[in-house]
């Protein structure tokens, strides 16, 4: 029988000493799912990884991966739950398949399966024929995709993954990606956390932490429907201008400068008034136009102090 | 004198031994112009900029600094530009205005100029609150603009910033921007180095290095329509890893990426969306819309470094 949900938290908390790095936490995740928590540094996305992966206890409140709580049960979840750290550690002076023996050996994958696992997941991960090289000899995102091997070789049926794309490349991210959707069609549960929220788009569901609190969590498109009004992208003439006219204004909460325009966040219902009101003043527009709210105007919407 | 150019570089190179750092780039940056430098690790994005700052010496070619020559003048250069990384010396058991006062002497400025700057930017950056407290105890937020007020106190006319938004929270970053184009109408010239493409939405102008190389330069706008002589189609599917799959190796694809929750695939001839369309519904893959639109940013990039890896 497969569990349902992959992953619960309930009224988690970690302190570290005086700082609390998870506020009282409550997020389910289902089974299939790929979930992104995203959040600035110091938000607590590695911490929450940390304790659903068994390394770190709760402080208050408990966790469950596929019902095994983290707090009672941690061997049961170790076994269920591959985990990529940041720095994940490979040994550089030991081969490929040493490195995979190795990880196997530590979740007590047994002799005879090991073999047919291992091939399995060099043949995956395109690293056939590299088996028997030192893995310092290895490129970047050959140790990347070896890291994911290493963590996938007890065939846990969720997947903890920490900041897999911080200082990647766009090319390599592409590839990367292509590498996690590959995971999920086999059915693997993939948690991961990013600090970039053009990266939260590619989710099925995305949380928002900030300051170990959950400030938003739902699907890419609920999100932005959550948005209270609408985003208007603007290029007008003079630019200083047209940007004190609007923040005057009740209904506008925020103009935000994104190169040659301005982002709008605009509550009132009358895109064509607001074009009218500028020109009135005098202000030559260019372009007006609502666009499509981006992830991060959500999650700017949700952290101003006026917002939602 | 006026100086048209705040920073200009022409054919300008660094080797180290036989690795081409920096492969005769060559470009003008007018006054009061944010300008985005935007390439993966290795791209040359910092030895330009340590070029730029009279930091490292040019093997071939030529830079100058508000007119001033990066060999020549190293030191007439330093005292105009300001520079800001994540790694920025901040002292951590320092309060806030302690580390200004700091960088205020380091500068040289005089004691009143110094206390006027400090206030200016204790009140401009809204720190003044925060102005007693410890750095060690503050968030990465405030921490990026107490950095980015001393790399300025000095009201520099060119300013370098290394990543200056990583890890920051949204908010506080789209409030960085902010600031940083006032002083750009104020008349600082400003140069970001990311590889982060949402931190690159937010500059006047990019250039796009790889390997070294200009392989782009433009207006974010600019860069995205000169992209879209190559048609790009979106394709809305809730089943994108199997839509990515289908479409590797179908002639008519040149290249394909996830966009957001959609596909994005970028075609050889634009009447061939509605035939790859058909091709994905016979697969039994779900395609519940379609539109042509401008490539992103990052199409644009991947597809130029990929267009020049299979050159290479």
């Amino acid at each position: 029988m497969t569990e349902q949900v992959a992953v619960r938290c309930s009224a988690l908390v970690r302190r570290f000493g005086p700082r609390v790095a998870l506020d009282h936490l409550d997020l389910e995740v289902a089974s299939g799912e790929i979930f992104v928590v995203v959040g600035p540094d110091g938000a607590g996305k590695s911490t929450l990884l940390r304790v659903l992966c068994g390394l770190l206890e709760p402080t208050e409140g408990d966790a469950w991966v596929l019902g095994k709580s983290v707090r009672r049960e941690p061997e049961a979840v170790r076994e269920r739950v591959g985990y990529v750290p940041q720095q994940f550690g490979l040994y550089g002076d030991l081969t490929v398949w040493e490195n995979l023996r190795l990880y196997a050996d530590l979740y007590h994958v047994p002799r005879g399966a090991f073999e047919i696992r291992a091939r399995s997941l060099l043949q995956e991960f395109r690293l056939l024929g590299v088996e028997g090289r030192m893995t310092a000899a290895l490129s970047g995102g050959m140790k990347q995709k070896l890291a994911l091997a290493c963590a996938l070789v007890h065939q846990p049926q969720v997947l903890l993954l920490d900041e897999p794309t911080t200082g990647v490349d766009p090319v390599s991210r592409r590839q990367f990606w292509r590498t996690l959707y590959d995971l999920h069609r086999q059915g693997i549960t993939l948690v991961l956390t990013t600090p970039y929220l053009d990266e939260a788009e590619r989710a099925s569901r995305v949380a928002f932490l900030h300051r170990g609190r959950l400030v938003a969590c739902d699907d890419p498109r609920g999100l932005r429907g959550s948005l209270p009004g609408r985003v208007v992208e603007l290029v007008a003439e003079p630019r200083a201008r047209a940007q004190s006219l609007l923040r005057a204004r009740s209904d506008v909460r925020g103009v935000y400068v994104f190169g040659d325009r301005d982002r709008v966040w605009y509550t009132g219902s009358d895109v064509g008034g607001l074009r009218r009101f500028l020109e009135r003043e005098g202000v030559r527009v260019e372009i007006l136009r609502p666009v499509l709210p981006s992830l991060e105007d959500v999650f700017v919407a949700r952290l101003s102090p006026e917002g939602a | 004198m006026s100086v048209p150019f705040a920073v200009r570089a022409v054919e300008l190179t660094r080797r180290f031994g036989d690795v081409v750092a920096v492969d005769h780039v060559t470009f003008e940056i007018p006054r009061g112009e944010v300008w985005g430098f935007l390439g993966p690790n290795g791209a040359g994005k910092s030895t330009t900029v340590r070029m730029l700052c009279g930091i490292l010496d040019p093997t071939e070619g030529r830079a100058e600094v508000l007119g001033l020559d990066v060999r020549r003048d190293r030191e007439a250069i330093k005292q105009r530009i300001g520079y800001m990384s994540q790694r920025f010396g901040l002292w951590p058991d320092l309060t806030v205005r302690e580390n200004l006062e700091f960088y205020a002497g380091a500068y040289g400025l005089p004691a009143a100029e110094a206390r006027r700057q400090v206030e200016a930017w204790l009140g401009r950056s809204g720190l003044a609150e925060r102005a007693h407290e410890r750095v060690a105890a503050l968030p990465a937020g405030f921490r990026q603009w107490l950095a980015l007020g001393c790399a300025v106190l000095h009201r520099p006319a060119v300013l370098f910033l290394d990543e200056p938004t990583a890890g920051v929270d949204p908010l506080s970053r789209r409030r960085f921007w902010e600031l940083i184009h006032r002083l750009a109408e104020e008349g600082t010239t400003v140069l970001v180095t990311t590889h982060a493409m949402d931190e690159a939405a937010h500059c006047d102008r990019l250039a796009f290095l790889y390997g070294g190389r200009i392989i782009a330069q433009g207006g974010p706008e600019e860069i995205r329509r000169a992209g879209a002589d190559h048609t790009v189609v979106e394709i809305q599917t809730d089943r994108p890893a199997e839509t990515l799959r289908a479409v590797e190796g179908h002639p008519a694809v040149r290249d394909a990426g996830l966009h957001g929750a959609a596909v994005h695939l970028i075609l050889h001839d634009p009447g061939a969306a509605e035939s790859i369309v058909g091709f994905l519904r016979q697969q039994g893959i779900p395609v519940h819309g379609v539109a042509a639109v401008l490539p992103s940013l990052e199409d644009v990039f991947v597809h130029l470094v990929e267009a020049l890896e299979e050159g290479a």
